[in-house]
């Protein structure tokens, strides 16, 4: 039975607990420190966020190695890599302004929630100063915003979204990548000279940030050359299999397939959209064609033959041929015997430019970093001359246009570099429709 | 004092003190010894143990005294965290009227997810509960993008309204606070090479989380819990005697439904961001994990299969391969590859196996979970002071 004792005592003494109780965390606050993480012993931690689970699982184990590789770099160990080619020399391979670069690695399994989990053990228990990764977009969004708040430096890896770096770009945060837009700029006119004007596309979208900016800005595009679109159907990221939404394809009148998809989905789709005998239909009295706007060596691994012939854009590729792509592949290939992918090469040189920046800025402070990384020009790094514009935080440099090879002469000859759109062709002012509405804000040093 | 039993109210004051000492007793190893891998006192990681120790002792109000499996109890959490985060978007970014809303809509939910499937029990149940939640999830994925941002997620953003605040001037969104208390607000001592970390978020998170204890305690003990208790030792016996369980069975569920919102919204009160993840079936399944693997039906068991869990999924994945190789460095090179190999699998992105196998031998061995484990454990030492003593009573694992 319930003790009824609301006598005067009673409640005083619960009274008093509970007011106790309430006013304590009032009492705490916070210690003195110039900056988030102030590094004070001997070594500075970097960490690294990526999918070591989920339809991203490749990529991430990927950035993974390419990270180490430039912690090996920047430490002095290996052969130094692209800290030969890059047009900034003030990376001496002793580490960071004196101090040994560590890192601890997470896993985000592309889920906004676990990746924010894991970046605030990174932030609260191993006091790291920077973070990168990605991945998906949906994540590379959320722990940027995360780390704008916590006060440390975002260098986003493989993250695709017009918003990153639009209405959700953040002070604290850099994207080397290219974007959504940019694909489609490319990609655009070298579709409409391979297959012609009047063109019905079809689209398959991954139904998150990435898929809607990656869907808008291919309709735009396309429609500019006078294609137009059947329908855009919205597919969830988690998907593995796609049959029930490539059914309708054919009979919708469409002779073009987009397939807005990445890693584990694009590879699941693309597999299931060969094997119903999409490539070699005829459609309007024209051959039906398949196109994949962001195309990667391990989606086209996983593609495998599947992949011949089919058209789509990257942001750097390994059979490129000038010296910084040549350093960074000889100095990958030896470590781990395989070829770098478009995600490790970002991830790789969004690690140097951070630990370039630290150096130039001599601080590690935040809100020195940003000064030193906004308006950035550099050179060397296997894109060829880049810019970090300031006005938004996004690189800008060639967008390469690729398609599937049909003959390839070993396991990694995938990809054929189709053309090199100068940087003017996919150049876009800040506030452009697809990016405006967000605002970069402060830099926060936390603390 | 607090309508509570002498032997209840030393419990509650441990449970109370273990809470304020938490930040202490969680980071046991000094900063620069190996061991400091394992240490869990940082704020993120007691936040969450703190919260899902409120959502499993709520899931287990309706599992562990009526019986009845909810497999959607997610749903309630996201539904929290999304009323939570549209208060911190429209009204002010102090947690207030977050929390207050969020334990609302859990209600609300729980009411109608409750009336409908409370009409079937045991495994019909389940399912029913089930397909509600992945039906929001769906919702909160697709459907209801603008509300909820989709894949995402909703985070707080510079351009909000949120009238009851003052304009901010520093041009990024401020933090959530309790009347200007910030919630990320830290303050570290070294100690001994040891850095404890006392954080106003988790001081929040844990101080509700014994509240809320406190409160499961009273229905535990009251006649409306042994009503409950009746239930689920014979549902039809209590039928037939003329007594309509429905009412109890709902409130049951309205109650651990609302656990679950106030859970949701101190979520998104320590970390503004809220995604349709945390209403998937494999969150609704995790509590489920959680209340076996501590022990159902006790009143602890939840709280330390939360604590158990939160831990294993933050600090044994990030054992990598680097970190393997720095322990086993001590051993000749191929001895060292070896172990590393027969290791990966358990560890990093392979703690779901490790956690898998502790789960099967608890269910086996102790299939009261962890509570039983500890109560076998005092009987033993018990038994082995006093000889052949007389038996001490067995007290239930309350």
């Amino acid at each position: 039975m319930i003790k009824r004792d609301f006598t005067r005592r009673g409640l005083l003494k619960t009274g008093s607990v509970a007011a106790a109780g309430l006013a304590l965390p009032t009492i705490f606050t916070s210690r003195a420190s110039a900056f988030t993480n102030e590094p004070k012993g001997s070594t500075v931690t970097f960490g690294f966020n990526v999918p070591q689970s989920g339809p991203y699982a490749d990529e991430g184990a990927d950035e993974l190695k390419a990270f180490q590789l430039a912690v090996k770099h920047i430490n002095g160990e290996g052969d130094g890599g692209m800290l030969s080619t890059f047009s900034s020399k003030v990376l001496d391979g002793t580490g960071l302004l004196g101090k040994k670069v560590a890192f601890v690695t997470g896993d985000t399994q592309t889920k906004t929630d676990a990746a924010r989990a894991s970046a605030k053990s990174m932030i609260e228990k191993d006091n790291v100063l920077m973070i990168s990764g990605g991945s998906s977009s949906g994540v590379a969004v959320a722990v940027q915003s995360l780390c704008q708040e916590a006060g440390i430096i975002f260098m986003a890896g493989l993250t695709h979204s017009n918003d990153t770096t639009g209405k959700d770009k953040k002070r604290n945060g850099f994207r080397h990548f290219f974007d959504a837009y940019m694909s489609g700029a490319a990609l655009g006119p070298v579709l409409a000279s391979m297959y012609g004007k009047d063109r019905k596309f079809y689209m398959l979208t991954a139904d998150y940030t990435w898929g809607w900016t990656q869907a808008a800005s291919m309709k735009s595009f396309m429609e500019k050359e006078g294609w137009q679109m059947v329908t855009d159907v919205r597919t969830p990221l988690a998907a593995t299999d796609f049959s029930s939404y490539l059914a309708p394809v054919i009979s919708s009148g469409a002779d073009v397939l987009i397939l807005n998809h990445y890693g584990g989905n694009m590879v699941n789709s693309l597999t299931q959209a060969v094997q119903f005998g999409m490539k070699d239909k005829q459609v309007n009295g024209k051959t039906f064609e398949i196109v994949v706007p962001l195309i990667s060596e391990l989606m086209a691994k996983g593609a495998g033959k599947n992949i011949a012939g089919i058209p789509g854009s990257s942001n750097w590729n390994w059979k490129l041929q000038d010296a910084g792509t040549k350093a960074f592949v000889q100095s990958y290939g030896k470590e781990y015997g395989v070829p770098p992918s478009q995600a490790a090469q970002t991830c790789y040189v969004q690690t140097l430019l951070y630990a370039d920046a630290v150096t130039r800025a001599k601080s590690f402070n935040p809100c020195s970093v940003v000064e030193a990384l906004e308006g950035y020009k550099f050179d060397g790094l296997g894109n060829g001359p880049t810019l970090y514009r300031a006005a938004d935080h996004q690189c800008f440099k060639d967008v390469l246009v690729v398609t599937g090879n049909e003959k390839p002469e070993n396991e990694y000859d995938l990809l054929n570099v189709a053309q090199i759109t100068p940087v003017e062709k996919v150049m876009y002012e800040p506030d452009n429709e697809f990016f405006k509405g967000g605002d970069l804000g402060q830099c926060n040093p936390g603390a | 004092m607090l309508g509570l039993g002498k032997r209840d109210l030393i419990f509650l004051a441990v449970v109370l003190a273990l809470t304020l000492a938490a930040p202490v007793l969680l980071n046991p190893f000094a900063e620069n010894s190996g061991l400091a891998q394992f240490n869990a006192g940082y704020p993120d990681l007691m936040q969450r143990i703190a919260i899902f120790a409120i959502f499993a002792v709520g899931f287990n109000i309706l599992f562990g005294l009526t019986g009845y499996l909810s497999f959607g109890h997610a749903a309630f959490l996201g539904v929290g965290s999304y009323s939570a985060l549209w208060m911190f978007k429209l009204l002010s970014l102090n947690i207030i009227p977050g929390i207050i809303l969020a334990v609302i809509m859990g209600g609300v939910f729980a009411l109608a997810i409750g009336y409908v499937s409370l009409r079937r029990s045991g495994i019909y149940f389940s399912i029913l509960t089930l397909a509600f939640a992945q039906m929001s999830y769906n919702l909160a994925y697709s459907v209801l993008t603008p509300i909820t941002n989709g894949e995402s997620g909703l985070q707080p953003d510079l351009g909000d309204p949120r009238i009851l605040d003052a304009a901010s001037s520093s041009g990024s969104v401020p933090p959530t606070n309790i009347f200007g208390l910030a919630m990320s607000e830290t303050w570290k001592v070294d100690f001994l090479g040891r850095v404890f970390q006392f954080n106003a978020g988790y001081y929040v998170c844990g101080l509700i989380s014994v509240l809320m204890f406190y409160l499961a305690l009273r229905i535990f003990r009251s006649p409306f819990g042994m009503m409950l208790r009746a239930v689920k030792s014979n549902q039809n016996r209590l039928n037939y005697t003329g007594l309509n369980t429905r009412p109890y069975m709902l409130t049951a569920f309205v109650i651990s439904g609302m656990y679950a919102g106030l859970a949701g919204g101190l979520m998104a009160a320590m970390d503004p961001l809220a995604g349709p993840d945390r209403m998937q079936w494999t969150a609704s399944g995790e509590v489920v994990l959680m209340t076996i693997l501590g022990g159902a039906g006790t009143m602890l068991g939840p709280v330390l299969g939360a604590g158990f869990i939160k831990y294993f999924e933050n600090i044994f994945s990030k054992i990598n391969d680097h970190v393997l190789q720095g322990w086993f460095s001590v051993f000749p090179h191929w001895l060292q590859d070896l172990l590393v190999t027969i290791f990966h699998p358990f560890m990093g992105k392979g703690w779901n196996l490790t956690l898998g196998l502790l789960f099967m031998l608890v269910v086996i061995f102790l299939p009261g979970g962890l509570i039983e484990g500890g109560n076998r454990l005092m009987r033993l030492t018990r038994r082995r002071r006093r000889d052949d003593g007389p038996r001490p009573s067995e007290a239930p694992a309350e």
